[in-house]
């Protein structure tokens, strides 16, 4: 007994700061990503972003590339394919929203930060992907989490999520489940995994959700009460990632949550980081997280 | 394919087969598995298989994913208990039949599938320029396990030499692999008995190994970290130095934290003599990695068969009794010998850039050829075999996860124990399901 509180007085206490400050991330942290207008124009519109993602995450619109971050894994081959280096990976770890159609990034006027450390500070790119140094701070605008407001009342105390795996691969599941230990707690803010669908007011879904794991999907689903949602964690979930397959043989497509369950939250990320992950459950819930 | 681990050596064997062929399987437990998925894949009937189910469940026209018999014990008091495919807690899915009298399982039998996202058909016909991402995906917390075999694969098709400072790194990698999932799988079973000061401290420890995977590459699971040739990102001497100091600290503290176990009674007697596997069942079902040398078997793809530029392992932790507390206590061992390989290898990084010179070669296989990497990952031995055509693509690409081989030595180790024994038994194997049903 008295070994145990040896240790844990060796060990201290380990939770994060975030979300009461901002959360320390590796400088080589791939977040959200940004593409500057100025520069991809004055690549002339080249394609070289949209041929290296593996992918097929970029898209050309209009002759400028189109990311969807629900897609996209954060290799970073993009960036380094990029001869202006107009697209590059901010260490801004806060890329969820409740409009699929947000997670779609699209050349931007570059803005720089007003003023150093307070609201509206700017990010870094990642460091460690192209050989220059970028010393360019970054600063985005939030994407949208509105959780339909009497949902986001129903749950502010208490949300309780069934953790379903359509298939994911291991890293997602990860690190969802450190979200539960002592370095996150996110049972503070009243949010927890339950074991039972007939307790979880959210089901956080992982994996691309292929035809062996459907079925037992969606009787995990209807054995939810309502009000319910689903939160797709990760880009298999939110688009079937890597092994996004519409094409027909439909039973044999894989897009992610299917059309039975579509998600409320995206969360994207191969995986997401757990900061990013908290900061979605939090702003879902209409609570605030730093900026 | 076949190993020889005490010469390290594999030998590669062939044969013409009709449509059928006498089963192997009643001689040779171990090859049961493989008979059942080439029926699954290929139609080739193992006549006299004494177990010819589906595997992966992956035609559709076929039986839909768990349907199939199960083996079933009859009898006024036999009663039976079924789970999954989802489970209680954040984990992967699969589904479990229990025989039971009483408390007492008579019988586990495990049925997979679910997961299967048909990733070897993918790989078909390839190598697809970016063939790695998909591969960092098999497993995911053997991400550097798979990529580094994936890599090695490459490297011999294209008969390139690594860059001996990436190979470096990406053992480095590999362990701090190795030392997340061994940390976090200690906490866990102290968890599962209810022990939470390991079980906490664990937790913690485990996010701190991550994240040094994370300073290394961005990613907690090495997500990128691993290129053909080498790595993608360098290690400078100031972050080798901030790493080592890290991993000094963090396996101070997984020590302090695992002492508790040891020291506390009532855990060891939890632990004690629960899910034994003995050796010559382990040996006879081909059971690979920490389980295996838990049971008293050496066996180590580190030391029997080292990558090109790294050192064979000098010494393979070994336990006798093969329970849980056996495979508890060997986890720890392994993770403390991974942390002192760690700071040897930050010690002395060899010079140079960490990716090979000639990258354009790299996807250019060699025709008609066959590969062969093997790499112990913290689960096992990761297994990865190619064959290219006769323009240097991939005629068939196949995974086999360690996971593939311990399945059934995890349905073994649960004969004879309690049903409350399963959580413990399935933490201290801890098993793919996604790296078995690809
Ligand atoms: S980072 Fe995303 S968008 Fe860029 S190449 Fe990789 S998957 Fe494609």
């Amino acid at each position: 007994m008295f070994e145990i509180f040896l240790e844990r007085f060796r060990q201290k206490t380990r939770t994060v700061a975030f979300p009461a400050s901002l959360p320390a991330l590796p400088p080589r942290f791939r977040g959200r990503p940004f593409i500057d207008a100025d520069r991809c124009a004055a690549a002339g519109g080249c394609c070289s972003c949209v041929a290296a993602c593996p992918w097929h995450a970029i898209s050309f619109e209009n002759t400028k590339p189109a990311l969807d971050m629900g897609m996209c894994i954060f290799c970073g081959e993009c960036a380094c394919a990029c001869p202006q280096r107009a697209l590059v990976f901010t260490t801004d770890w806060r890329l969820a929203s409740t409009d699929r159609d947000a997670l779609v990034v699209r050349p931007a006027a570059y803005a720089s930060p007003r003023q150093p450390g307070g609201q509206g500070a700017g990010l870094r790119a990642s460091s460690g992907l192209a050989d220059d140094d970028d010393e360019r701070l970054y600063v985005l605008p939030e994407l949208p989490i509105t959780s339909v407001t009497s949902l986001a009342a129903a749950f502010a105390r208490s949300f309780r999520l069934r953790q379903v795996t359509a298939a994911g691969c291991g890293a997602c599941e990860a690190d969802l489940n450190v979200l539960g230990t002592v370095v996150y707690d996110m049972g503070r803010f009243g949010i927890d995994f339950v074991a039972s669908p007939r307790h979880a007011d959210a089901i956080a879904l992982t994996g691309p959700a292929p035809r062996n794991m459907r079925a037992a999907l969606l009787d995990c689903y209807a054995a939810m009460p309502a009000p319910k949602v689903i939160i797709a964690v990760g880009a298999c979930a939110i688009s079937g990632g890597m092994f996004r397959r519409v094409a027909p043989p439909a039973p044999d497509s894989i897009q992610g949550a299917p059309p039975q369950c579509r998600p409320a939250l995206f969360i994207p990320g191969c995986p997401p980081h757990p900061c990013t992950t908290l900061d979605a459950f939090l702003r879902f819930l209409d609570q605030r997280t730093p900026r | 394919m076949l190993a020889d681990d005490v010469a390290g050596l594999l030998l590669a064997a062939r044969t013409e087969i009709g449509s059928s062929y006498p089963s192997l399987t009643p001689d040779i437990a171990a090859l049961h598995l493989f008979e059942r998925v080439l029926y699954e894949k290929f139609a080739i009937l193992p006549e006299g298989h004494p177990w010819l189910k589906p595997v992966r469940f992956d035609n559709p026209a076929g039986p839909g994913v768990g349907e199939m018999n199960f083996y079933r014990i009859d009898g006024d008091e036999v009663h039976e208990v079924a789970v999954g495919p989802i489970h209680a807690g954040v984990i992967e899915c699969g589904h479990f039949r229990f025989q039971c009298l009483g408390e007492e399982v008579l019988y586990l039998e495990i049925s997979l599938g679910y997961h299967h996202r048909g990733v070897e058909a993918m790989l078909t016909g390839g190598p697809l320029a970016r063939i790695l991402p998909l591969i960092e995906t098999v497993a995911g917390d053997s991400t550097a396990a798979h990529a580094f075999a994936c890599c090695t694969l490459l490297e011999g098709l294209s008969e390139t030499l690594p860059s001996p400072r990436g190979q470096h790194i990406r053992a480095l990698a590999l362990e701090l692999e190795r030392l997340a999932c061994h940390t976090g799988d200690i906490g866990a079973i102290a968890g599962d008995v209810g022990f939470l000061p390991t079980s906490a401290f664990c937790g913690r420890l485990r996010g701190d190994w991550l994240n040094m995977s994370a300073m290394l590459c961005g990613s907690r699971f090495s997500r990128g970290l691993f290129v053909s040739g080498g790595t993608a990102f360098d290690l400078d001497p100031a972050l080798a130095h901030v790493l080592t100091d890290k991993v000094v600290l963090a396996a101070r503290d997984v020590q302090g934290a695992v002492r508790l176990i040891w020291n506390s009674p009532s855990v060891m007697a939890r632990l004690t003599g629960i899910g034994v596997l003995p050796a010559s069942v382990a040996a006879s079902l081909g059971v690979v990695g920490p389980p295996a040398r838990a049971s008293g078997l050496a066996r180590d793809a580190r030391r029997s068969h080292p990558l090109p530029c790294l050192p064979a392992l000098e010494k393979i932790c070994v336990a006798d009794r093969g329970d849980v507390g056996d495979r508890t206590a060997l986890r720890y061992d392994e993770a403390l010998a991974s942390a002192a390989l760690c700071q040897n290898i930050l010690k002395d990084l060899p010079a140079g850039g960490c990716r090979a010179e000639k990258q354009e070669k790299i996807y250019a296989l060699a025709p008609k050829h066959i590969a062969v990497a093997l790499v112990e990952g913290w689960r096992g031995e990761v297994c990865h075999v190619a064959l290219t055509d006769e323009f240097g693509h991939f005629a068939a690409y196949s995974i086999v996860d360690p996971s593939f081989h311990n399945w059934a030595g995890l349905a073994y180790a649960l004969r004879r124990q309690q049903i409350s024994d399963f959580p413990l038994c399935n933490k201290s194997f801890n098993l793919s399901y996604c790296g078995h049903d690809l």
